[in-house]
C-alpha cells in the first residue's frame, strides 16, 4: 500500500483508500504482550529492589547460609532451563506444522515446570519446618515473596500450557493458537530470565554474603 | 509498580510479614519509597493527556496549527522519563543525606523545563491567531495562568531547604491543588466541552458552563491562595482546629471560595441537565461544529460503530483541516462491507469479579474471595475458547448510515 502525492500537483489528492486494506486477526498482539511483559518485569524489579534492601535483615534469625541447600537449588534451576529448551523444541515442530510433536514437546515442557515447582515447594515445606518462616524476618518476608511470586508466574504458566494443549487438541495449530503458543513461549523464557536473576542475587550471593 | 506495592502491603496486614514493620527488621520507609516510585509518574500520568487536551483546544479555537509539535512530543517524552526520577521530593525530610536530596531537588527543577517549553508552544500558538474564546478556549487559557503559579511554587518546594520549612504545610497543600486543579481539572473540563458535541451529538449549553468556569475559577483563586499564605506561617495540613485568631481571617477567605467552587459545581451539574433538555436547539448536525483540524471531526457526530466509511489518507497532522482546504467531498457511493472486532462483555464481567474478590477480602469473607477469585479464573480462560473475534457490517447497513448523515448535512445550517 503505497500512495504518492506530489503537492505540486495536488488537483486530485488521495484522502481515502477505496478498497479495505487487510486486518490480520490479533496483528497487534505481540506488541500487547511486549508490553505486558514489561509491566510484569517492574513487578520484578520492585520485588529484586525490595529484597536488595531487607535481604540482609535476618533480625537474629536464620541466613541464607542456614537456609539455602545450593545442589538442591542447582537441580531446581535446571529443570527450569530445561523446559526452556523443550518448549523451543514445540515451537520448531510448530513451524513444522507437526501436531503430534508439538503436543509431545509441549508435554515434557509442562513435566518439567511441575518438577521445578514440586521442588520449590517442597524448598519452602522445609525451610517452614524449621522455623524459617516468612514472619520470621524481613529476609525471610522479601526472599519468600520474590521467589514465590516466580513460582506463582510458573504455576500460572502451567495452567495456560495445559489450556494451549487443550485448544490445541481441539483446533489444530490454526493461526489463532499458534500466536498465543508464541506468546506463551515468550511468557515462559522470560520466566526463566527472571529465575537466572534470583538464582543469581538470592542465591548464589545469599551463600557469599 | 502499584500492583508490588499493594502485594506487600497486603502481605504485612494479611499474612503477618515483615516488610514494612517496625521490628523484625522491617523498614517504614521503604514504603513510603515504593508507593511515590509509583505515585509521581502517576501524577504526570494524570497532567500529560490534559497537555494534550490543551494543544487541540488551543490550536482549534486559534485557527492555526500547534506551534512546535516536535518539541511537544519530545517534551512529553523528557517528561515521561524524568517523572522516574523525582520521587524523593516527597519526602526530603527522610534524612537521606545532602547529595542524595540534591540530586532529586534538581532532577524536579529539570522537569519545569519541557513543562515550560510546553507552555510557550501554546502561547506561540495563539500568538496572532484568531482566538475564538468559546468554553474549552476559556478554561485553556485560565490553565495557563494557573498552572503556571503553580509550577512556580512547585520549583520553590524542589528546595530541599525550602521544603524542610514547607513539609506537610497548607503551602504544600496549595501547591499541588494548584497544578491538580489548575492543571488536570480545567483540562477535563477543556476536553468535555470540547468533545462532548463528538461523543453525544449535541453541544452543551454555553451560558451555564460560563456560569461554571467564572465560579469555578474565581472560587479557586478564593480558595487556595490563602492556603499559600498560611503554609508560610506555619500551619501544617490535616488540623481541625487552629488556636490562633490572627490567621483566621485567611480561613474564612478559603472557605468562601470553597462556597464559589460548590456554585461551580452546580453550576455544571445544571449545565448537563439544560443542555440534555435543549439538546434539539443544541444538535450538531456538521460533525463538525468547532471549524476543527484534527480527523475525528471528519466523521458524524456521534460516529458511526466503523467511524469512517473508507479509511482515511492523511497529508498533514492538522488531516482534517487540510481536507477542508483541498475541498475534499465526502464519498458517497461505492460502500463495501466493514471488517470490524467482536463486542465482549467479558473485560465488564471480570471487573466485576474483581470488585467481588476485592470486596471479600477488604471485610475479611474468605468463601467470597475464594469463590470470585475461582471465577476470575474460570472466566479468563472460558474466553480464550472463543474463536469467533470478528464480524462484518453489511454494506446496506453502511449506506443507510452515510444516507441518512447525506441528508442531516442538507437539512443543517452551515455553521
Amino acid at each position: 500500500m503505497t500512495i504518492n502525492v506530489n503537492p505540486a500537483q495536488a488537483s486530485e489528492p488521495v484522502f481515502y483508500l477505496v478498497d479495505e486494506h487487510d486486518h490480520a486477526e490479533g496483528g497487534s498482539t505481540m506488541l500487547g504482550f511486549w508490553i505486558y511483559l514489561m509491566s510484569d518485569c517492574l513487578i520484578f524489579a520492585m520485588l529484586f529492589a525490595t529484597y536488595g534492601v531487607l535481604g540482609g535483615n535476618y533480625a537474629a534469625g536464620p541466613a541464607p547460609k542456614d537456609l539455602f541447600d545450593l545442589p538442591l537449588v542447582a537441580v531446581n534451576t535446571s529443570m527450569l532451563l530445561l523446559s526452556s529448551i523443550t518448549y523451543g523444541f514445540a515451537m520448531l515442530s510448530m513451524e513444522r506444522s507437526r501436531i503430534a510433536a508439538t503436543q509431545f514437546w509441549l508435554a515434557i515442557t509442562g513435566l518439567f515446570g511441575l518438577a521445578f515447582v514440586g521442588i520449590e515447594l517442597s524448598e519452602f515445606h522445609h525451610m517452614i519446618h524449621e522455623g524459617a518462616t516468612p514472619q520470621r524476618s524481613a529476609f525471610l518476608s522479601s526472599f519468600f515473596t520474590l521467589v514465590g511470586t516466580h513460582g506463582l508466574h510458573v504455576s500460572f504458566g502451567l495452567v495456560w500450557l495445559t489450556t494451549l494443549m487443550v485448544q490445541v487438541w481441539r483446533h489444530g495449530l490454526i493461526e489463532a493458537n499458534k500466536r498465543r503458543l508464541m506468546c506463551l513461549s515468550m511468557f515462559w523464557h522470560f520466566l526463566d530470565v527472571v529465575w537466572i536473576g534470583v538464582f543469581t542475587f538470592v542465591y548464589l550471593l545469599g551463600m557469599l554474603r | 509498580m502499584l500492583t508490588a506495592v499493594l502485594a506487600l502491603l497486603s502481605l504485612d496486614r494479611y499474612v503477618g510479614t515483615d516488610f514494612f514493620t517496625n521490628d523484625f527488621g522491617g523498614n517504614p520507609m521503604m514504603y513510603v519509597n515504593l508507593i511515590w516510585i509509583w505515585g509521581h509518574p502517576e501524577v504526570y500520568i494524570l497532567i500529560l493527556p490534559a497537555f494534550g487536551i490543551f494543544s487541540e483546544v488551543t490550536s482549534t479555537f486559534s485557527g492555526k496549527r500547534l506551534f512546535g509539535y516536535t518539541s511537544m512530543v519530545y517534551a512529553t517524552v523528557v517528561i515521561t522519563i524524568l517523572s522516574y526520577l523525582v520521587w524523593l521530593h516527597h519526602f526530603f525530610t527522610m534524612g537521606s543525606g545532602a547529595s542524595v536530596n540534591s540530586f532529586f531537588g534538581i532532577t524536579t527543577m529539570i522537569i519545569s523545563i519541557p513543562t515550560g517549553a510546553k507552555m510557550f508552544n501554546w502561547l506561540f500558538t495563539m500568538y496572532s491567531g484568531r482566538i475564538r474564546f468559546e468554553l474549552p478556549m476559556m478554561w485553556t487559557v485560565a490553565f495557563m495562568l494557573t498552572f503556571v503559579i503553580g509550577g512556580m511554587t512547585g520549583v520553590l518546594l524542589a528546595v530541599p531547604p525550602a521544603d524542610f520549612v514547607l513539609h506537610n504545610s497548607l503551602f504544600l497543600v496549595a501547591h499541588f491543588h494548584n497544578v491538580i486543579i489548575g492543571g488536570v481539572l480545567f483540562g477535563l473540563f477543556a476536553g468535555i466541552g470540547y468533545w462532548f458535541p463528538k461523543a453525544f451529538g449535541f453541544r452543551l449549553d454555553p451560558f451555564w458552563g460560563k456560569l461554571s468556569f467564572w465560579f469555578w475559577v474565581v472560587g479557586f483563586y478564593f480558595a487556595f491562595m490563602p492556603l499559600y499564605v498560611l503554609g508560610l506561617m506555619g500551619v501544617t495540613r490535616r488540623l481541625r482546629v487552629f488556636d490562633d485568631p490572627s490567621l483566621q481571617i485567611w480561613f474564612m477567605i478559603a472557605a468562601f471560595g470553597a462556597l464559589l467552587i460548590f456554585l461551580g459545581i452546580i453550576s455544571f451539574l445544571v449545565q448537563i441537565a439544560v443542555s440534555i433538555l435543549k439538546r434539539e436547539q443544541l444538535r450538531d448536525v456538521t460533525g463538525d461544529p468547532w471549524n476543527a483540524r484534527t480527523l475525528e471531526w471528519a466523521t458524524s457526530s456521534p460516529p458511526p460503530d466503523y467511524n469512517f466509511a473508507f479509511t482515511p489518507v492523511i497529508h498533514d497532522n492538522d488531516a482534517w483541516w487540510d481536507m477542508k482546504r483541498r475541498f475534499y467531498q465526502r464519498p458517497l457511493t461505492g460502500f463495501k462491507p466493514i471488517h470490524m472486532p467482536s463486542n465482549t462483555g467479558t473485560g465488564v464481567i471480570l471487573a466485576g469479579l474483581s470488585t467481588t474478590f476485592a470486596v471479600g477480602m477488604i471485610w475479611y469473607v474468605w468463601w467470597l474471595a475464594g469463590l470470585s477469585f475461582i471465577a476470575l479464573i474460570a472466566v479468563a480462560i472460558g474466553h480464550t475458547f472463543n474463536y469467533h473475534r470478528d464480524y462484518h457490517i453489511p454494506a446496506g447497513e453502511v449506506v443507510r448510515a452515510e444516507n441518512a448523515r447525506t441528508r442531516l448535512i442538507g437539512a443543517g445550517v452551515k455553521p
